[in-house]
């Protein structure tokens, strides 16, 4: 009996922690009891992207997609989806119901409408702990290709013509600095994946790597071939044990069919990957400090030159490639250069998948082709501004990028595109701001995470880090002065000029972006005292409006019982006494309560 | 080596191919500000003091390692370099703790001399907007302090232990601005593996490592009316102390340095020198009774405690080898207590023994519970030569400009074989003058050349009395270590091994005058200083250990004779297995 | 792994695991499932389908239990999908179901003894 119904079910991490693990176990006890298990495979997929609607289950061949599915909905699907055919229409994602109030497939709905899933392809579609699965939508038939019918120098053509520049955020030309390593002579060279993705909110890699882990395997393996490396490791940070752990089976599997070891494909060409764990530092994602701690040192960064493809793994000539531009190559391969360079733009070519959030109704990760415009990623596939908020900017590349404002959302995404507008592609942090945000607060955010990751070896970014935070606080305290301010740009030029690595060079982005199209929100902080965004604490206070009914709720949940009032009467906060904790604000149901 | 051409502000120049720009620009007398590069010890360019811009480079590049390329054209002084510089002084200012005028480092602090240089404001040090770091000073030992209030965390102290001592003793702890130099998890220095050798305060820029003070307790036993305080100056603070008051690297200032000690009010002057002498009697003696007896071989000489920090910790299965001679140091200590005390009138009790030595190891030396006789101590307080010109400094005695003195007292007198105890070699130069000498029966020749220079490990072979005497001179950790391995497999059979713990010898010990890094890099500090001490050896009328006579006095009229029963009492010691935490 | 044919012929194998996934070009075939169905009997004839297109190895063939179909008194009924084409079969038995499989999902042409249409009367 093979089965006539494939139930996939999102183990990515983030569905993992709204509690989809327990959803395989209600499917098996009510399959069974129903008598229909053998009926339906039950298949643990990678992450779909449609993150704000997890944990989803998916049943094909409908594609049926089920969406912030709980233990209790899942006898309800086996029931009336699995055993009687009647599709659970109110469990199912609202924008999978088109105008005619027809259920369409996932894959049909406008979130997927304009992305293309090359990165991703296999993400959602297999069961990630199953080689046969990755080899059945065509895995391994890239290096396949490569060592039976390329030459090393014809795979590094390959990918030159492809176009595909490295999607950790440095834009480089892979196929280029593949060439740099070939052409280095030495007795022993390296492939590395940089799988310590550290941004803040980033996690295009951790899906990658829990949904479809051989692709990671077979690029390293390609880069291998090409440069002529026969050992690749897998930096993963440590914080992704599930990561950690499909990449293991993924490993032990490609060994056991003879995908990984000698001579695969009887081609003479040998590969062991092994995994390395970081330890918690950020700056073990600059390629450098990556390389001392696998060597075993204290992740610092080093200077460059000497750069890695000449002098690096132990002195050999080493690559280091990102999860993303990895998990592209072997379908660059496999379907073509000519293929992936028809996808994108002229300078930029292929796809860049985005972690999207913030502001935005469908957080989560797309996949878009570059040249794809801001407005149609945070519209048409977002889904736009919850509460109908205003857009204020788009604040890409993490800690490492600018805010693009809103009069620049027509941009085409594209790296030069985004660092003409004092912004960069970053590793594809997307975050959406919305009105209520206050831009000198989210600088302190991100300069908060890159003081704590310095790795403290140089002066600027160490020290200069630090006092630009400081600085930041004074202003947003309303305590600083225009001078301070001056103070601020000069600091963060001086850092970015004058650093050691791409953590301190990039650390005064966002405040040099952030001055360049928002200065007069700085200046409001300093010189009338005010908070535009209405955030920081020391500048705003909480008002109580005429239509208060009186209900006491604020006073009664009030932590500092600084709400005066009786029933039925206008309440009032004693400003003085008030932390701006913003309970008050969020329990009153009539939202009385204002920020001034 | 290929030449390539390269213009430096606006300046053409062709320099090879293995040069870096810093390098380039020092020799057009071009000045770019420095801090964290040693040359061959620390090139990590941390400080980012010495960036310069590069045509078709993005952003500032630290010139102290780029490697010079064809067409390079470098500019260093540009508005935003100038910036660059001011700023990131500024930041390292912020977390100093500036009190430079009782500051051992002031008049050559790196930090200082840039902050000067470039004018630079303590915006941020000033403003109590801004936190300041919390200061941390190890100070549990008794001859070494870390105080992070002054660091700048360059590194160099770290390197300098990893590839100078070999130990890697100082790592950073924690990250970023919370970044703290230390032994592992900030323990103390006294259990740490630490050898006190003091290449890491020889690296510091600034007063982040430095010796315990005993200037105060030397200032304090002065004032003592009821305490005689008698000093003794080891071979290589004579070519040296001068450096702290300007004077040529290495220069001799022997009389001016008798002249200060009396001019400070020490009541007696003796002269480390002497018990040098002693010592090779003591040892050399020593050996000759292994050699026809059949004692443990290869002998191991003692005078280092650095090196004897590092056998205690290191290698303790081999300190049966060593020597049971105590060191110079606390032989004259002995001497003035209970030889010359008496002879003076004056009770053991009441001397108070000061001693001025190129070394921070010496301190721990002199407090080891074994260095005592009757109760009294052999040396009360050790001054490093830093510490005493800072003394001077303090009283301000002008120096340079004093007349030469002489030492007091009888037992001062020292032969040519005394001074070379401070170059690496030394010792056991002096050594075999005397074994050659006494095992032949007849004169042998003065020089040993072979067991002189720089090189880590020199090894010799001597012909004596028909034996053939097979010996090596290490020094630093890092030959220390290369040595042991030798010797663990050897198939040689070494005779008479000396080891010092620093390189050079003791002319370039912990306690020594410290240059700034430029100098460092370009002058070969060590090899002039040796060369001033060799000078003096080869101007001695005598120049043997045990033809100095006032050596056989002391022998006729107390000890009897090398290796008495009042000599082991008194002059040898022992030695114990000591663990650190792991 | 020692050649591309042992690479194909794992791929080959794997198939039928995820052709179900994904953009689906083949033949769909709709069981009714509702409790109508139910009680007509369509579980056998489910099973039938299933058994037998695993039997004769149909690649691009997949079957699905849906709801009520509407027709409920000439239940079981099941619909051939194909594309645009869609045909609809009542009183499906076992006999029918190869009969089906074997004239119109391999053959091509539908079973008129089984269409609809003979039943709307």
């Amino acid at each position: 009996m093979i089965e006539r119904a494939h139930v996939l079910i999102c183990s990515g991490s983030m569905c993992v922690s709204r509690g989809a693990k327990s959803l395989r176990d209600e499917f098996e006890e009510h399959l069974t009891r129903l008598g229909i298990r053998e009926e339906i495979k039950l298949v643990n997929t990678g992450c779909v992207g449609l993150c704000e609607q997890g944990p989803f289950v998916i049943v094909y061949p409908e594609g049926v997609f089920y969406a912030l599915v709980k233990n209790k909905d899942i006898k309800t699907i086996c029931e009336e989806h699995l055993y009687k055919g009647r599709i659970v229409e109110k469990l199912v994602f609202d924008e999978t119901i088109n105008e005619n109030k027809e259920i369409t497939a996932f894959d049909e709905i406008k979130f997927y409408a304009k992305q293309t899933r090359v990165a991703l392809r296999n993400c959602g579609l297999i069961n990630p702990d199953d080689i046969e699965e990755y080899i059945a939508r065509d895995g391994y038939r890239g290096l396949g290709k490569c060592l039976l019918e390329m030459t090393p120098m014809e795979v590094i053509d390959e990918m030159l013509a492809s176009g595909l520049r490295g999607r950790g955020g440095g834009g480089f030309p892979t196929g280029l600095k593949w060439k740099f390593a070939h052409n280095n002579e030495s007795d022993q060279k390296f492939m590395i994946c940089n799988a310590d993705e550290g941004d803040p909110g980033a996690f295009m890699d951790r899906a990658l790597l829990e949904g479809d882990p051989h692709s990671i395997l077979e690029g390293l393996m390609i880069g291998g071939y090409a440069i002529g490396a026969n050992k690749g490791y897998i930096y993963v940070r440590i914080e992704y044990p599930s990561a950690i752990e499909k990449l293991k089976i993924a490993i032990a599997q490609a060994k056991e069919v003879g995908l990984l070891g000698e001579n695969i494909f009887g081609s003479g060409f040998d590969f062991d990957i092994e995994i390395r764990l970081g330890a918690g530092a950020f700056v073990c994602g600059e390629e450098t400090a990556l390389i001392a701690s696998i060597e075993g040192q204290r992740g610092m960064s080093r200077n460059k030159p000497p750069f890695p493809a000449a002098k690096g793994l132990w002195g050999k000539p080493t690559i280091i490639n990102n999860v993303e531009t990895l998990a592209n190559i072997p379908a660059i391969i496999f379907q073509g250069a000519e293929w992936f360079s028809a996808i994108g733009t002229e300078r930029s070519k292929g796809t860049k998948v985005f972690s999207l959030g913030g502001n935005i109704k469908n957080a989560g990760l797309v996949e878009v082709p570059m040249g794809t415009t801001l407005r149609e990623v945070i519209y048409e596939i977002g889904g736009g501004i919850p509460k109908n908020k205003q857009l204020k900017a788009v604040q890409t590349g993490g800690p490492s990028g600018g805010a693009i404002p809103e009069s620049l959302m027509d941009l085409k995404i594209e790296y030069e595109t985004l660092i003409e507008a004092g912004s960069m592609m970053g590793s594809g942090g997307m975050v959406v701001i919305d009105e209520d945000n206050c831009m000198v607060d989210i600088c302190r955010f991100y300069l908060e995470f890159t003081v704590e990751e310095s790795c403290g070896k140089c002066t600027p970014c160490r020290e200069g880090t630090k006092k630009m935070l400081e600085m930041l606080e004074i202003i947003s305290s309303g305590e600083g002065t225009l001078e301070d301010i001056d103070t601020l740009e000069n600091l963060a030029k001086m850092v970015k000029n004058s650093s050691l690595c791409g953590l301190g060079q990039a650390a005064p982005n966002p405040i040099l972006s952030m001055l360049d199209k928002f200065r007069p929100e700085f200046e409001s902080h300093v010189v009338e005292k005010v908070c535009p965004g209405g955030v920081c604490k020391p500048l705003i206070h909480y008002e109580v409006l005429d239509n208060c009914i009186g209900c006491t709720q604020c006073a009664k949940n009030c932590p500092v019982d600084c709400i005066s009032g009786s029933v039925k009467q206008l309440h009032h906060i004693d400003t003085s006494a008030c932390i701006k904790c913003g309970v008050c604000k969020n329990i009153c149901p009539v939202d009385a309560i204002i920020t001034v | 080596m290929k030449n390539v051409n390269i213009t430096i502000n606006g300046i053409e120049t062709q320099v090879p191919e293995n040069y870096t720009v810093m390098k380039a620009a020092e020799e057009l007398g071009i000045d770019i500000p420095r801090l964290c590069f040693l040359k061959g010890i620390n090139e990590t360019s941390a400080c980012r003091l010495c960036v310069v811009d590069v045509k078709e480079m993005r952003g500032l590049k630290n010139s102290c390692t780029l490697a010079v390329q064809e067409g390079m054209n470098v500019v260093t002084d540009t508005p935003e370099i100038q910036d660059s510089i001011v700023q990131n002084l500024q930041l390292l200012a912020s977390n100093h703790v500036f009190e430079c005028w009782a500051c051992e480092r002031e008049h050559n602090c790196e930090l200082l001399t840039l902050m000067r240089k470039y004018n630079v404001e303590n915006i941020y040090g000033e403003n109590k907007h801004f936190d300041k770091k919390p200061r941390l000073i190890n100070d549990s030992s008794d001859s070494i302090v870390l105080d992070s209030g002054k660091c700048i965390l360059c590194g160099r102290c770290v390197t300098a232990c990893e590839k100078q001592a070999g130990l890697g003793i100082l790592a950073f702890n924690s990250r970023g601005n919370e970044t703290y130099v230390g032994p592992a998890l900030m323990h103390g220095m006294e259990d740490s593996g630490c050898i006190y050798c003091g290449k890491c305060i020889q690296a510091c820029p600034v007063a982040a490592i430095k010796e315990k003070s005993n200037i105060d307790d030397v200032l304090d036993a002065l004032r003592d009316k009821s305490k005689k305080v008698i000093v003794a100056a080891a071979p290589s603070v004579r070519v040296t102390l001068g450096e702290e008051f300007g004077s040529d690297i290495g220069e001799n200032v022997e009389g001016k340095m008798y002249k200060s000690f009396e001019v400070v009010g020490f009541d007696e002057i003796m002269d480390t020198n002497f018990t040098a002498d002693l010592t090779i009697l003591e040892e050399g003696t020593e050996f000759i009774n292994r050699i026809k007896n059949g004692g443990v071989l290869p002998l191991f000489t003692s005078c280092s405690p650095g090196w004897i920090n590092y056998i205690e910790q290191y290698e303790p299965q081999f300190l049966p080898n060593l020597s049971s001679a105590k060191s110079p140091q606390q032989m004259a200590g002995v001497l003035a207590k209970h030889y010359y005390a008496e002879k003076i009138g004056y009770k053991k009790e009441d001397i108070v023994f000061v001693s001025v030595m190129p070394c921070i190891a010496k301190k721990h030396e002199a407090g080891r519970p074994e260095m005592e006789s009757d109760g009294v101590r052999d040396v009360d307080f050790v001054l490093t030569t830093r510490e005493y010109a800072r003394l001077l400094k303090r009283k301000n005695i002008d120096f340079m400009n004093l007349e030469d003195g002489t030492k007091f007292g009888e037992i001062v007198k020292y032969s040519g074989a005394a001074p070379i105890f401070g170059a690496t070699g030394g010792v056991m130069e002096a050594a075999l003058r005397t074994v050659s000498e006494i095992l032949e029966e007849h004169s042998t020749p003065i020089e040993f050349k072979e067991v002189r220079g720089l090189e880590g490990v020199k090894e010799a072979t001597y012909t004596v009395a028909g034996m053939q005497i097979n010996v090596a001179a290490v020094h630093g950790g890092i030959s220390i270590k290369e040595f042991f391995k030798k010797l663990k497999r050897a198939k040689k059979q070494y005779h008479f091994v000396e080891f010092m713990a620093c390189t050079g010898g003791c002319i370039n010990g912990g306690g020594q005058p410290i240059h700034p890094a430029k100098i460092q890099d370009n002058v070969d500090i060590r090899t002039l200083r040796s060369d001033s001490l060799y000078a003096i050896d080869a101007g001695k009328e005598q120049r043997k250990s045990h033809l100095n006579p006032v050596i056989t006095k002391i022998y006729e009229e107390w000890l009897e004779e090398p290796g008495s029963h009042k000599a082991h009492e008194l002059l040898h010691t022992t030695y114990t297995p000591k663990k650190f935490y792991k | 792994m020692k050649s591309l044919d042992d690479l194909k012929k794992i791929r080959d194998k794997a198939q039928a695991k995820v052709t179900m996934r994904g953009k689906n070009d083949g033949i769909r075939v709709l069981v009714g499932m509702a409790t109508c169905g139910i009680s007509a009997g369509a579980r056998p004839v489910m099973n039938r389908f299933v058994e037998e297109i695993s039997k004769r190895d149909l690649e691009g063939v997949t079957v699905t239990p849906v709801g009520c179909i509407g027709e409920c008194a000439i239940e079981p009924i099941v619909e051939i999908l194909q594309g645009e084409q869609r045909t609809t079969y009542c009183r499906v038995t076992e006999e029918a179901v190869d009969r089906i499989i074997t004239e119109h999902i391999q053959g091509g042409k539908p079973v008129q003894d089984y269409v609809i249409g003979k039943y709307r009367l």
